[in-house]
């Protein structure tokens, strides 16, 4: 095999007057530009890097004429330059490795250590590990956040974090508040994994640029850019049993300046499954459509960068017993069946400016506007809710004397407008509110760095009030990070938007007034604390971290759902503190070369004071172990190789809430058993172009054997798809592929 | 009321000549020898700790310094001054033997034949 070639053009064949500098353009093999390559002269530390359209310029050199230009994963060139203007100069792939090359992995998943927040930043690779097929699965395989099942008859998957579930969690994207409202119950899915860059997950109390509703944490969703995107991208995915999903990019580069991009993604699952045969669907018959279409405008000369982008949403789902027809037994007593039909129109516009001579002084301007509209019926109850979401923020950065000393400051407002038909109940409610934020970040160059924030806002039914956030971060030695953060949360709950697995019951529904403004309940405001601490080691010459987290949150105010009593779910305010304590300890290490482990033990003791007395929160185990191997495979000359990933999740009991009222086969002991799932996923990346994964969820097939309790008459006493502790499905597996054209 | 005049136009003209001269985000280019990321860090935090210095930025590839400095509080020199103790030559200011021999091993650039300049 030809190990390499040397091309050498000589473009311009001129005598070459006294000029001082060297120019040339870096290609591959294809006649592709090269981007960042590096050009230097030999025994000097003269050298610089090709741009976007593999074009160098470099001061040329006295005595000296071999250039030295390299690339990863091409063959080091040297050149030897004589009286050359413009040169072409053309690297081969490396296919033998004849030098030793020393690289360092960006782990897929990691804590930056230089930020002051608890942020974990798991990236694309990351993502492509397991079949992350929207935003609600992109967490399997991170310790931080637990994913559980919501209720036994639409299959959603729901998020915890630091043992509190996703309304405590201020799910942002692209640092937009996103899911929130109506869209609480369902949002994560609505986010197609195809279209998320990266996600970056805040322990602890968040950042108060972004409001004032995050307690337990934040979580920022990025999304693919029209300018860094692939031009084209499909992937196609499909379960055994039954489920299918398509994606596609496509993002076209329009001048130097603007570029756009169209995303379209679908999924349906049209086969009936009843593994069980409790005559119920183990998962629901849906159908989705989401397409989103966003513009870029860069302008780095000037400083400007600006997003606008369009999406629109629709998505069915029915869930039902097997023989259910929707267009005949559509709210009647014959079968039990429901369906969700969801509607949503969103559009956000970002507009960002760097003072060219001042980098470190900026202005963003963030404005959303979104429709969300949910129409469904469970059985015989009807459940609608309409909302419209308006927001506007903008933020000035700058510095106070230095770049220690950083400032975020700005403005928002929010308009939201809620609708509701609750059973044959309307309620109707307008959330106007106006805030400033003021942001201090201080960083001594050596080993301390904080960020304290503080924001007030006047709402029309939080009233006015003070948001501070603090973080401090302290590096203890080289290589120890010690983090302190607090912060305090106010949020008003949706109630029956975020508690919609009550409707799959046929529970009593009561609220007890509080005289508050939302369902006559008092707004939550909770205080959380946490300490974390990261090592970084060493061990027989290989790298690896372990961090030990512990969070404390601690509600002044806290709306309880109230599941105790089998006949009814109550709703109340409760001021007593309950109990939300939260530790991990997580270890990464990398033993051989492509193989990395993560594993991580966490306890958590969630508990609130009932009406009944203080219990433990039904269905959150205490204890979980968490473990992923992932190994890959060297890379082929064509750019490919195997990727093999082992995920192994365990959970200890869960208590269960009391069902001693239902008849006796329905009734549920009072603790579940421990629980453990694996999943696995292989990856062959075929080359550059073209991939296919194959893997599996559950393979341990352990299920819950009696989801839907009192199946045999769903319009009895006995019904409740509410009490799901484990999966509802058991093993599944999967196939897909992903092509891409640059 | 001539002399009036005469005293503000004088006032004026100073003023207009403080204000043209002494600029309070002044951007000045220069080269520091140097090798590595950790020297990035010590260049960076030695200008950045000088008093009326904005903010710095040193390229390792290039080893050109940018900074963005009030012309009002601190002068060039000084800057060159605070690298150089630090361990690092400026096209103004030599390090100090000693200082230099203080640098971390893979730190230590190559000062015979310095790489700025050209």
């Amino acid at each position: 095999m030809k190990k390499y070639t040397i091309v050498l053009l000589l473009l311009f064949p001129f005598v070459v007057f006294s000029q001082k500098t060297i120019k040339g353009t870096i290609l591959d093999t294809n006649n592709s530009p090269i981007f960042g390559a590096s050009i230097y002269w030999k025994n000097a530390n003269i050298g610089t890097n090709s741009d976007e359209k593999g074009e160098f310029e470099l001061k040329s050199l006295e005595n000296n004429s071999q250039l030295i230009v390299s690339f990863i994963g091409y063959k080091t060139q040297t050149i030897l330059v004589e009286n050359l203007k413009n040169i072409n100069i053309v690297l081969a792939a490396d296919n033998q490795l004849e030098e030793v090359n020393i690289q360092t992995r960006t782990k897929s998943s990691n804590r930056p250590s230089y930020l002051v927040k608890n942020i974990i930043n798991v990236n694309k690779t990351e993502l492509l590990k397991a079949a992350c097929c929207n935003l609600a699965e992109s967490f399997e395989t991170n310790p931080s956040i637990d994913v559980n099942y919501s209720d036994a008859l639409t299959g959603t998957k729901q998020i915890k974090m630091l043992g509190l579930s996703s309304p405590y969690i201020q799910i942002v994207q692209e640092n937009i508040p996103n899911i929130r409202g109506a869209a609480q119950a369902f949002g994560l899915s609505f986010t197609p994994g195809t279209w998320v860059e990266s996600i970056q997950i805040t322990k602890g109390a968040g950042s108060v640029v972004n409001g004032y509703e995050s307690i337990t944490g934040q979580i920022n969703a990025e999304l693919v850019k029209p300018l860094t995107d692939k031009k084209l991208f499909v992937n196609a995915f499909s379960s055994f049993d039954g489920r299918y999903e398509l994606n596609t990019h496509f993002n076209k580069i329009l001048t130097d300046k603007w570029s756009s991009g169209l995303y379209v993604h679908g999924n349906l699952r049209n086969n009936k499954i009843d593994e069980n045969n409790d005559s119920f669907l183990d998962a629901p018959l849906s159908s989705q459509v989401n397409i989103m279409n966003r513009w870029q405008y860069t302008d780095t000369e000037k400083g400007w960068v600006s997003f606008f982008s369009l999406r629109y949403l629709t998505d069915n789902k029915q869930t039902s017993q097997t023989d259910f027809n929707p267009n005949i037994h559509k709210k009647s007593t014959t079968f039990w069946g429901s369906e969700i039909e969801t509607e949503r129109f969103e559009t956000s516009t970002k507009l960002g400016y760097v003072f060219p001579e001042m980098p470190y002084k900026s202005f963003g301007l963030q404005l959303a506007f979104s429709n969300h509209h949910q129409n469904s019926y469970f059985g015989l109850k009807d459940y609608k809710i309409k909302h419209q979401s308006f927001y506007a923020n903008v933020i000035f950065n700058s510095i106070i004397s230095d770049t220690r000393n950083k400032i975020v400051t700005g403005l928002n407002a929010t308009f939201d407008d809620f609708d509701e038909l609750v059973l044959n109940l309307n309620y109707s409610r307008n959330e106007k509110s106006v805030g400033a934020f003021f942001e201090y970040n201080y960083d001594n160059l050596e080993n301390l760095s904080l960020s304290a924030g503080i924001r007030v806002d006047s709402h029309n039914l939080l009233n006015t009030f003070i948001t501070p956030r603090l973080h401090v971060k302290y590096n203890a030695w080289e290589t120890g990070t010690l983090r302190f953060s607090a912060g305090r949360g106010k949020r008003g709950a949706s109630i029956f938007a975020e508690n919609q697995k009550l409707f799959g019951t046929n529970r009593a529904l009561n609220i007890i007034n509080n005289n508050g403004e939302f369902y006559g309940l008092k707004p939550e405001i909770a205080w959380n604390y946490g300490t974390s601490f990261n090592q970084k080691f060493i061990l027989f010459n290989r790298s690896g971290d372990v961090t030990i987290d512990f969070y404390k949150t601690i509600f002044n105010e806290q709306i309880i759902a109230d599941w105790e009593n089998p006949s009814e779910i109550l709703f109340y305010n409760e001021s007593t503190i309950g109990k939300a304590d939260s530790f991990q300890i997580e270890l990464n290490y990398s033993p051989i070369t492509h193989f990395s482990i993560r594993t991580a033990y966490k306890y958590q003791n969630i508990a609130n004071n009932y009406i009944s007395g203080e219990k433990q929160v039904p269905l959150q185990p205490k204890n979980r172990f968490f473990t992923n191997l992932f190994f890959e495979t060297h890379q082929t000359q064509k750019g490919g190789n195997w990727k093999f990933d082992f995920t192994y999740n365990w959970q200890s009991e869960q208590r269960i809430p009391d069902t001693s009222i239902y008849s006796e086969n329905y009734q549920l002991p009072l603790y579940s058993d421990n629980h453990s799932a694996i999943n696995a996923q292989i990856t062959n990346v075929f080359s550059p172009r073209f991939e296919w994964y194959f893997g599996g969820e559950n393979l341990t097939n352990e299920k819950q054997q009696i989801p839907v309790l009192g199946a045999n008459n769903p319009f009895g006493t006995n019904f409740d798809t509410s009490l799901v502790y484990s999966p509802v499905i058991g093993a599944m597996y999967y196939i897909g592929i992903r092509f891409n054209l640059e | 009321m001539k002399k009036l005049l005469l005293i503000f136009g004088i006032l004026f003209i100073g003023i207009s000549i403080q204000a043209q001269e002494k600029n309070k985000n002044a951007k000045i280019a220069f080269d520091v020898n140097g090798v590595c990321e950790m020297c990035k860090e010590r260049i960076e935090k030695a200008v950045l700790k000088t008093k009326g210095v904005k903010f710095c930025n040193w390229s390792i590839e290039t080893h050109q310094l940018t900074v963005i400095m009030d012309e009002r509080k601190i002068d060039e020199l000084t800057i060159h001054k605070n690298i150089a103790a630090v361990g690092h030559d400026t096209q103004k200011v030599k390090a100090t033997d000693e200082a230099y021999n203080n640098l971390h091993d893979c730190c230590k650039y190559d000062r015979v034949n310095p790489q700025f300049g050209h």
